[in-house]
């Protein structure tokens, strides 16, 4: 099981209409809100709550420009993502490798017994 | 798939029924999973996982045997898994002959399926890669950035 700082990145990168979003922060740097619903297929509405959720979780940052809030990427945060990522992947090979080994075991376990029993009629 | 977070596979020697009692029998995860489980195998059945000192609620998705089987996790306690705050955990097994199956695991968001279907369609159209080929790039921009 992961941490709750784990748990918020996870969950903030894992909607695909974050990811759009971190995407086009990636792309393009110091935008607004207005900016960037423009170029999203879902609403203003949306993107604020998605620009929330990444900001808590230490995606993306925010200043003020004048009248304007300008969003941008946390380098180092999305890094760290980067490597949360492979590890997750890592677990999960562990994981098959581990189901692979009881499995193949359990089988040939399975398979001696009946040879067994075959042998004794 | 548009949404996919991480997708991992083994080739198993050993016929699919068996690879499907140690994924889904409670005591057979218990070896290879968490260190306790309290699951029933039942869609729509919520139960808990203990990894060391830290453990979290499990919601059943999908038991279709001996080839798909699914959960909800990562949730916070007390809730439901909606969009947004859960991870989905799928596994598929293929038979290839008595004595060989192949295993896969998916772990991802599962908000897409939330988004009416043309929109979906148009992110998908759009973004073929999942989330591995997504932070991939992300990280050669940011290395980019950085040694510049």
């Amino acid at each position: 099981m992961t941490t709750q700082a784990d748990d918020e990145l996870w969950s903030a990168i894992a909607d695909p209409s974050r990811r759009r979003v971190l995407d086009l922060l990636v792309g393009t740097g110091d935008v607004s809100a207005s900016w960037l619903a423009g170029h999203v297929p879902f609403s203003r509405q949306a993107v604020s709550k998605h620009l929330v959720v990444l900001e808590q979780a230490r995606l993306i940052s925010r200043r003020k420009q004048g009248r304007e809030v300008l969003y941008q990427i946390e380098a180092d945060r999305l890094d760290q993502a980067t490597k949360a990522l492979a590890d997750v992947a890592a677990q999960w090979d562990r994981r098959l490798v581990a189901i692979k080994r009881l499995a193949e075991a359990s089988h040939a376990a399975q398979s001696h017994a009946a040879q067994k029993k075959k042998r004794k009629h | 798939m548009a949404g996919l977070v991480i997708e991992r596979e083994v080739l198993i020697e050993a016929p699919v029924e068996v690879v499907w009692r140690i994924v889904t029998e409670p005591d057979q995860m218990s070896q290879w999973f968490a260190d306790r489980v309290d699951l029933v195998v039942e869609p729509g059945a919520h139960g808990y996982m203990q990894f060391g000192d830290q453990g979290g609620p499990v919601v059943v998705e999908t038991v279709d045997p001996p080839t798909r089987f699914s959960f909800h996790w990562n949730h916070p306690s007390g809730e439901e898994p909606v969009a947004g705050n859960s991870m989905l955990v799928e596994f598929t097994l293929t038979s290839e002959g008595d004595e060989r199956t192949r295993l896969r695991v998916t772990e991802s968001g599962h908000e897409l399926r939330d988004w009416p279907d043309a929109e979906k369609q148009r992110y998908t159209d759009e973004h073929q890669e999942g989330w591995g080929e997504f932070l991939e790039r992300l990280a050669s921009v940011l290395e980019a950035r950085q040694s510049s």
